[in-house]
């Protein structure tokens, strides 16, 4: 074999590499951002913003800390988080969870009156009207839901509507965050 | 009642043309390597009837859509008992479907052209060449029947009114620009057939560059028509004034394109001298592989997020092993046999031979560029290094100095010589357009702006050396003759539809240099009365009228224009509300001239009755799709060379 | 560029497709330069193929209100980068940075250029000494029965060999 024949070659390796890359595309999403907060594994973002439930009351990080917990973006605009809302519920209250609330760009009135209706899972519910919480997230669309650890640092963010096949990495996630802190 | 079963006639005619193809595959081929006529005399007439069953079949899926049966779901999800008839037409491939069919249908157009064109060819060799458009068509037919067929039925309860067919796709540019696209794309498919039957013949001479050179020059124009529509339709149907975003579906008609523009150079290289042939089957199968990965790269949804695809993997993957199949197929044929190849002719360093393979080089080089640019991300995503995007201001910083070295290169190629030729000569020739290109270039830039901006300055130059040399490349050709203008009747039209293409490239060069530099754009709060001047114009804002269209509302802003102070025109930006699908577009309204257009652009409401505005004023933007349509025409007249046809006529005798 | 998708007619999802719009003022005309050359930059991370220029989406809309804040106060363009990478990584940058992990994307045309014009180099310098060679060299390089029916590319049937010369030589007569 001389190198002119070996050469001949050379185009057929350039695209069975590149269509090993286009397979291995298929099932990637590329709508699918990753948090730099849960990359960097970086506490969330200063902020003292009012409470929904209590609107006197001013809530900064510290208040999320303290133990392994979710938190959740959502508004009524959005119909996603209403799908999501009744599962969020369940977790509140059949499994114990903690979830934290931002209430994202909406308007309080009808978030209060939302939680009424559909219930609250939520311990404390941050009112995010303009929206500068979730910028300083990098949110970039409703229902998000972060995992925070204990010292209130974002672990884990899922985009989307929680169900039960997300609760499964979720739970994964908060296992792990939990185990790592007591070791 | 025949016409309640339209829909499954047009399933069962796309079944028969699979069959058909299956054998158009397999027959002549085999014919062909034992040397049996008859077998090969199949070719022929299996390329008509396929031809005739998707051609049947296309009109099934077209008599659905006229006659609004929204029992057949594709129908149903993209048109509307009150769209006009000939957006209900052009709704045919308005989705992914119908689009498919679409692509059938003029591949099986392209091989009945082959079929008819070339009676005069090889017996064996046209076998080989319908035989692999067949294997081609057998990859589609397949494809749509098992993963997306038009035809397929919304029963027992059936939507009473369709969905309608996207507002954006309601438009003229829309029902033209899918189809010259899909030309193009599949047009290299004929000049991959012949690249493949000559790997499979093993005859790669010049008679074979001469068989496919017309083919590909058709091709090439087609689809140098349709990504300049697609650029115009963008321009005035997406309402922020853009005509060319760096978007991968753009991409991925540019690459072809570019491949394209290389293999043409290439294939008249070896008609003319009979070498570089291993590396112009090479750009043959590239260009073609291209179009298909293009199709791949659209459809799966593994460059940009569609909806409609995440859930259905199974198309992407159907395309990616078509692509396994045809592209590494060929480039194993290409592997195992091109290295046989042999160059019979030599040439210096300096030849028209080495420029066209330097020109060849950059052309390749830009493609590969945007293919890398294209999947970056993807290729980092699949490594686990994050997320990244690639955009414009990657593709512009490389592809301009690439563009404007080939520019370069292409006023020194027209002027050389085959074979070998002195530096000094070429010096010779060549100063004096150079210099006058300078000067002009700079003159011009400077009577445009009163500035100058090295980009604009560099564009002018390079458009006015382009045409320089190709004068002077004029100049040499009639130096001898007594009769100038007798000579200049006896150019070929290959000449002729060269020196129209290169003067595209030109044009096109002062359009995005102008365009690009010079457009000017003000964003801003009008409420009735308020004006805005600038150049020569002013726009009086008069307020918002309220229209009714056949399936849409919209808000009709007016606006007058008068230059220098004096009524110029009236514009109507339109804000529409389609109603169907309650979609909101914006309709910008354009006022178009040859060396600039007004582009005026409503946003949303603002408080107090004021509206948000965008006016823009885009000097010599026509000049770019100007320039698409005198590559067309190059393109098309340099086919239509009678050298081409000439074997006919003596096969006939 | 959700709109753009639809060029390729395979999108059926409802859009709207509006050009995004803002009545921005700016107190000098190079801060309004650099609002649109930022914005143009930047990608919209909602709707993944657009610039925060064009999209009307309303994250967008939110973002370009924060580029014009930042402009209007000042901020060097690297912070106003910055700001948007730390919120949502390296991926809102339409241009990629130069870093380990873009050498390739960024120089790899350039070194495949350099190659691309060192082998045309190299090719019209072999050929050109080939010509003083016999012609006969090429002959002997072909390998003969190799495959079946294959032909070295300038042994034409004499009827092919006849029909070419025809050809030539009517072009010639032309």
């Amino acid at each position: 074999m001389n190198n002119r024949k070996l050469f001949a070659f050379i185009p057929l390796v350039l695209f069975l590499v590149l269509g090993i890359f286009l397979w291995r595309g298929l099932s990637l999403d590329p709508t699918e951002l990753p948090s730099e907060l849960a990359e960097k594994k970086k506490p969330l973002p200063a902020f003292e913003l009012p409470s929904l439930t209590e609107p006197e009351t001013l809530l900064t990080p510290a208040d999320l800390a303290g133990e392994v917990a979710l938190l959740n973006v959502w508004a009524t605009w959005c119909p996603t988080c209403k799908e999501e809302h009744g599962f969020l519920n369940r977790l509140a209250r059949d499994e114990g969870v903690t979830i934290y609330g931002i209430n994202y760009k909406d308007e309080p009135g009808k978030a209060r009156e939302w939680l009424r209706r559909y219930l609250n899972p939520y311990q404390k519910v941050v009112l995010d009207q303009e929206g500068t919480l979730g910028l300083d997230m990098g949110v970039y669309g409703a229902p998000e839901t972060y995992v925070l650890d204990a010292e209130g640092r974002v672990r884990y963010r899922h985009v989307g509507a929680v169900d039960a096949q997300v609760w499964e990495t979720l739970q994964q996630v908060m296992q792990q965050v939990r185990t790592e802190a007591k070791g | 009642m025949i016409d309640m079963v339209v829909p499954e006639l047009g399933e069962f005619s796309l079944i028969l043309a699979l069959c058909l193809s299956v054998l158009l595959a397999i027959v002549p081929l085999v014919g062909a390597s034992r040397g049996n006529v008859l077998w090969m005399n199949f070719a022929r007439p299996l390329s008509k009837g396929m031809f005739l069953f998707t051609l049947f079949s296309f009109i099934c899926l077209s008599w659905s859509f006229l006659y609004n049966d929204f029992s057949v779901a594709y129908v149903a999800s993209n048109s509307n008992s009150a769209l006009p008839w000939y957006y209900r037409m052009s709704a045919v491939w308005g989705g992914h479907e119908g689009s498919l069919l679409l692509w059938a249908l003029i591949l099986a157009a392209w091989t009945l052209a082959v079929a008819v064109k070339s009676r005069n060819l090889p017996q064996d060799i046209i076998s080989r060449v319908l035989a692999v458009m067949g294997w081609i068509s057998v990859g589609f037919y397949l494809f749509i029947l098992f993963t997306s067929s038009p035809f397929e039925r919304h029963l027992p309860a059936f939507p009473q009114e369709g969905a309608d067919l996207n507002p954006l796709l309601q438009d003229f540019g829309l029902i033209v620009h899918p189809p010259m696209l899909y030309m193009g794309y599949v047009g290299f498919a004929v000049s991959f057939a012949f690249a493949i039957a000559a790997l499979l013949s093993g005859r790669l001479d010049a008679a074979w560059a001469r068989w496919s050179r017309p083919w590909t020059s058709v091709a090439w124009a087609f689809l140098t028509l349709g990504i300049a529509l697609g650029s115009w339709w963008a321009y005035y149907e997406l309402g922020w004034g853009g005509w060319w975003f760096w978007d991968p579906v753009e991409n991925a008609s540019l690459m072809p394109w570019l491949v394209g523009t290389a293999l043409i150079h290439s294939l008249a290289v070896t008609e003319k001298r009979g070498v570089f042939k291993s590396w112009t089957v090479l750009l043959a199968i590239f260009a073609f592989s291209l179009s298909l990965l293009g199709t791949f790269l659209v459809r799966s949804g593994v460059l940009t997020s569609v909806h409609a695809f995440a859930s259905d993997p199974e198309r992407g993957l159907f395309i990616l092993v078509m692509l396994a199949i045809v592209i590494g197929g060929s480039l194993l044929l290409y592997a195992l046999r091109a290295g046989q190849m042999r160059s019979e002719s030599s040439f210096g360093l300096l030849s028209r031979e080495s420029l066209l393979l330097v020109n060849n080089v950059l052309l390749v080089v830009s493609c590969a560029m945007v293919l890398l640019g294209t999947i970056y991300p993807l290729i980092v995503d699949a490594l686990g290094m994050g997320k990244l995007s690639v955009g414009p201001p990657y593709f512009n910083a490389l592809f301009v100095p690439l563009g404007a070295i080939l520019v370069v290169f292409m006023g020194i190629g027209v002027i050389s010589r085959w074979k070998q030729m002195q530096l000094s000569m070429l010096v010779q020739q060549l100063w004096l357009p150079g210099v006058v290109a300078l000067v002009l270039g700079v003159g011009s830039t400077w009577l445009f702006a009163a500035e100058l901006k090295p980009w604009v300055t560099l564009g002018l130059v390079l458009a006015w050396w382009v045409v320089l040399s190709g004068l002077r490349d004029l100049y040499n050709r009639l130096r001898h003759r007594r009769e100038k203008l007798a000579g200049l009747l006896k150019q070929t039209r290959s000449y002729y539809g060269m020196v129209l293409a290169h003067l595209g490239v030109a044009v096109l060069v002062v359009g995005v240099a102008l365009v690009s530099i010079y457009s000017e754009q003000r964003d801003l709060r009008m409420q009735p009365g308020d004006s805005i001047s600038f150049r020569d114009y002013t726009f009086i804002y008069d307020g918002n009228r309220h229209v009714e269209g056949p399936n849409y509302t919209s808000d009709q802003g007016q606006i007058r224009v008068l230059l220098n102070g004096e009524p110029y025109t009236e514009m109507h930006p339109e804000k529409r509300l389609y109603t169907a699908r309650g979609n909101v577009m914006t309709e910008a309204a354009i006022d178009p001239g040859f060396t600039r257009d007004l582009y005026v652009a409503l946003g949303e409401p603002l408080e107090n009755g004021a509206w948000a505005v965008r006016v823009q004023y885009k000097p010599y933007v026509r000049w770019l799709w100007l320039g698409g349509l005198l590559m067309t025409f190059g393109g098309l007249l340099a086919a239509s060379d009678p050298r081409y046809r000439k074997r006919r006529a003596m096969a006939a005798a | 560029m959700i709109k753009r998708l639809c060029l390729w007619l395979f999108l059926l999802a409802p859009l709207s497709a509006t050009a995004a719009i803002d009545a921005y003022e700016f107190s000098n005309e190079s801060n309004e330069e650099r609002f649109h050359e930022l914005t143009g930059e930047l990608r919209c991370p909602k709707c993944q193929n657009q610039n925060i220029a064009d999209s009307d989406a309303p994250l967008a809309a939110d973002l370009r209100r924060e580029v014009h804040r930042m402009v209007e106060e000042g901020e060097p363009d690297a912070s106003i980068i910055d700001f948007m990478v730390t919120r949502y990584g390296e991926f809102v940058l339409y241009r990629p940075r130069v870093t380990a992990t873009t050498w390739l994307l960024w120089y790899g045309p350039f070194v495949l250029l350099g190659i691309g014009l060192l082998v045309v180099f190299m090719i019209s310098r072999n050929r050109r000494n080939r010509q003083t060679l016999s012609e006969n060299s090429t002959a002997t390089e072909a390998q003969p029965g190799q495959t079946e029916g294959y032909s070295p590319s300038d042994n034409l049937t004499p009827e092919e060999a006849e029909r070419l010369n025809k050809l030539l030589q009517q072009e010639k007569d032309q």
